[in-house]
């Protein structure tokens, strides 16, 4: 299988690590990368903060990006949370009915990683070795946008040595919601502070999720506090082979 | 109810107010359990919230022919039938009604509708006293304090602040009341009694008023609204044209739907349905108000009118993050939570609430639980759009906002790979002050509102596409 790596923005900047990580996971499961470097950001940040007009070059951007991929993988949810719920409107508001076309055509291609991993590759155990405490973080977007359900947990469980904990009132936002975090940083950081609670009572080592920037708030308020406790986007944990990551 | 300040704002104070946390936190925690427990108890569930939002989707499309059939019917059964466009003239309508019966004082079944356009002041300028008998909304109009919920009005304060509420306003509390509920209770209705058995005029709003047979319905916990509806020799309903419901038949979806959503019940203790007068039998004459305020205004934007389908069941402030930290009062508007946030800009304009679009992390989870599924973060986001571009104050300041000028500078970078490129290159030389360990801990400018409580990771030495044509390429 060929599948176009759509490594989004964040990751491509910040969180090199977890696009890298992902291309060492589905490598070893001998699926062939591409990674099209036309691609920028898909304009979730413009779209969520009231400037849609503004995302919309940003679709036909990506739609250009990655007319050619067979399937379109990403290790963010929120991202390819944005392109299925958000694309085909947007085109539509374009009144490109080119774009609109080329739109319906690209969503239904894009998967993230864990969706990708279990329901086309078939697979749970990717062959790797984490023997540490972990605990999952389900994003808001890969529980109610993407519907993830337990396939990043039944990739995780498959994981050798990994002692992987759960935490109270997962299902609980993190308070980073793009610009929210910044626009209402009292509140997001409120919702923070009761999320670092819950993870540091279970003892964890490493909290891990499918978005980098759910990670980014909750790895910024766990450093910014000395506590110790690292984040891991899902796809390191998954390309880890044992060693000191 | 206008905002004295935007959300961030009024968030700031509710978030240092550590009694009001707790006080949140306990009861929406507990109330999220329960209402998910009575939620599972249906096995169509789902089907039931897909029956209750097509049903209310037909009725804004047609709200016109219901509204007319449903004067038709109440005038059929005896009732009378007023129109108000607006706050002020409804407020007038009740008042000249309870003036024409000589009455000066009225009971009043909890209703958020007459929150809204603020009847109890209005009726207070004709000299009529306006009384609160729902017990949390008793305890806030005792306290001269504003609802922060839009089930559970004093959902802020606990039993010990009741109590000495009471002890200093009712006559009926003894010195020696404890917070024990019961007896809080006690003292309320002790109080409540002597009001209902004195009472001519009793107003309320409606959760559901049917176009078929003209029957209104309110559905409560306490019976307190039952004691207004039917004591009195005149009732006035007060109801948003948007609660009008074709068929008696569809109560059986909005009554299952409701309760379970609401107060985690399978069916809440007092459900009163009355059709216009009844000889012998209740109120001598019946008025029912039917109040615009705002809502034909909303019906006409697309996306935004499913804000109307809301049967105020307040399951949606219950699971939101954001509400639970802040409570209601930070909305600054008698609908908080994502609901609120969704429906007040718009009833009132964007102009008077343009902050609370963007109360909201946009988690998901009200949408998740809301019995006639109003889509709250894709409203949220649209309105955020006409926030930032449609309503917006013309000329140089706008020009120059800061955010609108660094939204629009990104998106210019992410329009081109060379300028994108440019731009991580550009980050990685221009954050070399601020970066210490591989973070930024103090920001400048806007980062700072980021970096005051968490730290944000550099931009990275090798960009993932760096190493992607250097190992690959």
């Amino acid at each position: 299988m060929r599948v176009a790596l759509f490594i989004t923005c964040l990751n491509d900047t910040l969180f090199p690590q977890a696009g890298r990580a992902a291309v060492a996971v589905l490598e070893r499961l001998g699926l062939q990368v591409e990674f099209p470097l036309e691609q920028t950001c898909c304009g979730q940040m413009h779209f969520n903060t009231g400037y849609a007009r503004e995302a919309i070059p940003l679709v036909r951007r990506f739609a250009d990006a990655f007319a050619d991929a067979e399937v379109i993988v990403s290790p963010s949810a929120s991202c390819v949370g944005m392109v299925r719920d958000a694309y085909p409107a947007l085109a539509r508001r374009s009144g490109d009915a080119g774009l609109v076309r080329e739109v319906e055509e690209i969503v239904g291609r894009v998967l993230e990683l864990c969706e990708l991993l279990i329901d086309h590759v078939g697979v749970e155990d990717v062959g790797a070795r984490f023997p540490h405490r972990v605990v999952y973080h389900p994003t808001c977007h890969s529980l109610r946008a993407l519907a993830l359900g337990d396939r990043p947990l039944r990739l995780l469980r498959a994981v050798g040595g990994i002692d992987l904990v759960t935490m109270p009132d997962a299902d609980r936002c993190c308070g980073f919601g793009g610009t929210f975090a910044v626009k209402n940083a009292d509140v997001s950081v409120a919702m923070l502070a009761d999320k670092l609670r819950a993870v540091l009572d279970t003892g964890a080592e490493v909290v891990t999720a499918a978005d980098s920037s759910c990670l980014m708030q909750i790895g910024g308020g766990l450093t910014r506090q000395r506590t110790g406790v690292r984040t891991m986007h899902l796809a390191e944990i998954l390309a880890a082979d044992g060693a000191r990551a | 109810m206008s905002p004295e300040q935007p959300f961030p704002v009024a968030a700031r104070a509710a978030l240092s107010d550590s009694q009001l946390r707790h006080n949140l936190a306990h009861a929406t925690g507990s109330i999220r359990a329960k209402r998910a427990a009575a939620v599972a108890e249906l096995d169509d569930w789902e089907q039931l919230r897909a029956a209750g939002a097509a049903l209310k989707e037909r009725v804004l499309r047609h709200l016109g022919e219901h509204l007319l059939e449903l004067e038709a019917s109440v005038t059929r059964a005896g009732g009378v039938v007023h129109w108000a466009r607006d706050a002020e003239e409804c407020n007038r309508t009740v008042a000249e009604l309870a003036l024409d019966h000589g009455a000066d004082e009225v009971v009043k079944v909890k209703s958020l509708t007459t929150e809204e356009i603020e009847l109890n002041g209005g009726l207070a300028r004709h000299g009529i006293r306006a009384v609160e008998t729902d017990l949390a909304q008793l305890i806030i109009q005792l306290s001269d304090d504003r609802p922060s919920h839009v089930l559970v009005p004093a959902i802020h304060r606990n039993r010990t602040q009741i109590r000495d509420l009471f002890r200093e306003r009712l006559d009926e509390a003894p010195a020696d009341l404890s917070d024990d509920p019961e007896q809080l209770v006690a003292v309320a209705r002790a109080h409540l009694r002597r009001l209902f058995l004195r009472a001519r005029f009793g107003v309320s709003g409606a959760n559901f008023a049917v176009a078929e047979t003209g029957t209104v319905c309110v559905v409560e916990s306490e019976g307190n609204g039952r004691m207004c509806t039917t004591l009195p020799d005149v009732l006035v309903t007060v109801m948003g044209i948007e609660k009008v419901i074709p068929e008696w038949r569809d109560l059986e979806v909005f009554l299952a739907l409701l309760p379970r959503s609401s107060t985690a019940e399978r069916m809440n203790p007092y459900t009163s349905l009355w059709t216009g007068v009844t000889a012998g039998d209740g109120p001598r004459e019946f008025h029912l108000v039917l109040l615009d305020n705002g809502r034909s205004t909303v019906l006409a934007d697309e996306l935004g009118r499913q804000a109307l389908r809301c049967i105020r069941c307040s399951a949606c402030l219950n699971v939101c993050p954001v509400y639970e930290r802040t409570g209601g009062h930070a909305y600054g508007s008698v609908y908080p939570g994502p609901i609120g946030a969704i429906l007040a800009p718009q009833l009132t304009g964007l102009r008077q609430h343009r902050s609370l679009p963007f109360a909201s992390s946009l988690c998901g989870a009200c949408y998740e639980v809301c019995p006639v599924k109003i889509d709250i973060p894709s409203v949220l986001v649209h309105l955020r759009d006409r926030v930032v571009h449609a309503e917006q104050r013309p000329g140089v300041r706008a020009a120059l906002d800061p955010e609108r000028l660094a939204m629009r500078g990104l998106a210019r970078v992410f329009a081109s790979r060379r300028a994108y490129e440019a731009a991580q290159r550009a980050g990685r030389l221009g954050q070399g002050p601020f970066v210490s360990d591989g973070a930024i801990r103090r920001g400048p400018g806007p980062v700072g509102a980021w970096t005051g409580a968490r730290d944000l990771p550099a931009v990275a030495p090798r960009s993932f596409r760096e190493w992607w044509r250097s190992t690959r390429g």
